[in-house]
């Protein structure tokens, strides 16, 4: 099961078509709308959570992509509980940017948020479950 | 006649720790005492060294006595939080294990599995004095009729709840990779294709075993840190090997010692027993130990000076030769080496990644020490030792 919150931007063309009613039924995803708008120049904006087989959820992105939707990846704020982080260091096997790192000699781990790509990987490979996604909810309101 | 060497014993030391006068230092301290001053001078000024480990330790538990019912019941099966414990021992007995999946939990259908919640969450959530819901069911006897309980219960309810691990802080331990050309998930943590990584485990120099290669202060009886509580030593843990090859120092250079270990779960903290779950292998309970070794001579001394320079370990790929049964070392690292944050392997770099906590075990070595030095932890003669070797002189 593959999960992810977008934020999704029709141009004026595409907004009154049922491109949701679409992604579910050729591509067997499953949708949670958060948002939809439209805006008076009839572009649309919507953000929702679109889970599916992580193959099925591709083919649905490049779908939407070539109606000219601008689709993105949004809401992945991870953030490190530091009471349950108890500063192993495992995480820095997955870690693909570098956020997670361990200070030496003195072997602290450390989290550079500004380096984060949100990627998640390391929500699952922390024993402690420290790493925390958090939805961006500024972009809701 | 040859002078006799110095000398101490735990009386001594005990007697100083009383009178607040006894000088404690960590392990990693006793590392640069011993390199400036040598073992002899070292052993004249140190009284105490403490080492410390958190780790997810597998093979950790707890026996709970859960009280009687009315009507009384014979337990046969039991689960708290829907994790199954082990309930063929008494009436209201049981073992709960720390790699126990909750029984309805997806395991590796769809690999790799997350294996939220086991039995060292529960151990966990007991310890931090959270609600953990207690069903068990019975057939029903002329003296225990009822046939199920289910209730909610914390810590405090409980009559008794010992942590009891039969297998705690390996006395060193392999440094995993993975040949193999696909990301493998093991009790080593994530090991990516082509030696990617190189996982290793224990807190080197401040490892309690370390400190104490032949275990001549380590054994039955001896009083240590556990989960953030005063507990014991009860004896060799399972899998004990004290025949693993040796360095010069006596050090081991493979996985060699174990302990047994129990503890009041009453009188610990959860920050020093974390419930952990590792992808795609399974669930367990990180433990913090902490051991107090006393400097009896020069020979304690040189032990627990040990450095990281000074302790090696082997290279064992997890992705073909450990699975089959046919672990063998592909080379030797120090742990200087992978505490650098890369090690040299096949000709290239490969980053090294603790799955043990550096930063935790000095923290217990430092916790232990200020006991000692307030004169609130006393040291003990353990009652028997634990099997070990003859020394190579
Ligand atoms: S794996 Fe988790 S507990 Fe360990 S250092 Fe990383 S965030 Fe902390
Ligand atoms: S989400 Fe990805 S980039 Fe961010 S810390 Fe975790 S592993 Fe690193």
């Amino acid at each position: 099961m593959y999960s992810k919150m977008l934020s999704l931007r029709f141009p004026k063309k595409t907004a009154n078509k049922p491109v949701v009613y679409s992604l579910v039924k050729k591509f067997d995803l499953t949708f949670n709308i958060m948002k939809a708008t439209i805006y008076p120049r009839e572009e649309g904006f919507m953000v929702m959570e679109l889970s599916g087989h992580k193959t099925n959820f591709q083919r649905g992105i490049r779908y939407l992509k070539s109606l000219g939707i601008q689709v993105d990846s949004i809401g992945q704020d991870i953030r490190r509980d530091d009471r349950k982080c108890f500063q192993c260091g495992a995480c820095t096997a997955v870690c693909p940017t570098g956020a997670l790192y361990v200070k030496r000699p003195q072997m602290e781990v450390l989290f550079d948020r500004d380096k984060c790509s949100a990627c998640e990987l390391c929500v699952s490979a922390c024993p402690a479950k420290a790493m925390e996604i958090r939805f961006n909810k500024a972009l809701l309101s | 006649m040859p002078k006799a060497s110095f000398s101490r014993t735990i009386e001594e030391i005990n007697k100083k720790i009383r009178a607040g006068k006894a000088v404690v230092v960590t392990a990693e301290q006793m590392g640069e005492i011993v390199k400036k001053s040598g073992p002899e001078k070292a052993a004249k000024e140190v009284d105490v060294v403490t080492t410390g480990t958190f780790s997810p330790m597998c093979s950790s538990g707890a026996f709970i006595n859960f009280g009687h019912s009315k009507p009384t019941t014979k337990a046969s099966k039991v689960w708290l939080n829907g994790v199954p414990a082990y309930a063929g021992l008494a009436a209201v007995d049981i073992y709960i294990g720390a790699t126990e999946p909750t029984e309805d939990d997806p395991l590796n259908r769809v690999h790799p599995g997350q294996f939220k919640y086991g039995g060292g969450h529960v151990i966990q959530d007991l310890v931090a004095g959270k609600k953990v819901e207690l069903l068990a069911t019975a057939y029903g006897t002329d003296c225990y009729p009822n046939r199920e309980i289910k209730k909610k219960v914390t810590i405090s309810d409980l009559p008794y709840a010992m942590l009891f691990n039969p297998r705690n802080a390996y006395q060193n331990y392999n440094c995993a990779v993975n040949l193999t050309n696909k990301t493998i998930y093991t009790y080593m943590g994530v090991l990516k294709p082509h030696a990617g990584n190189a996982n290793f485990a224990t807190a080197g120099q401040l490892s309690p075993l370390l400190n104490d290669p032949y275990y001549r202060a380590i054994g039955l009886g001896t009083r240590i840190f556990i989960g953030g509580a005063k507990g014991h030593v009860v004896g060799p843990g399972t899998q004990h090997n004290p025949r693993a090859a040796r360095g010069p120092n006596g050090v081991p250079l493979s996985p060699a010692g174990t302990i047994m270990v129990m503890g009041d779960m009453k009188a610990m903290d959860p920050r020093w027993v974390a419930g952990v779950s590792m992808l795609g292998y399974g669930c367990s309970l990180a433990v913090g130990i902490g051991i107090p070794i006393p400097v009896l001579d020069a020979d304690m001394a040189r032990f627990t000076g040990v450095t990281d320079e000074e302790i090696f370990t082997q290279i064992i790929d997890y992705g073909g030769d450990y699975p089959k049964g046919q672990a063998h070392s592909l080379g030797k690292v120090s742990y200087a080496e992978l505490k650098s944050g890369s090690i040299r392997f096949n000709g290239s770099d490969v980053p090294t990644v603790p799955v043990s906590s550096y930063v935790r075990a000095l923290e217990i070595a430092n916790i232990l020490k200020g006991w000692i030095e307030r004169g609130e932890f006393l040291l003990t003669q353990p009652v028997e030792g634990l099997p070990s070797v003859e020394r190579a002189e």
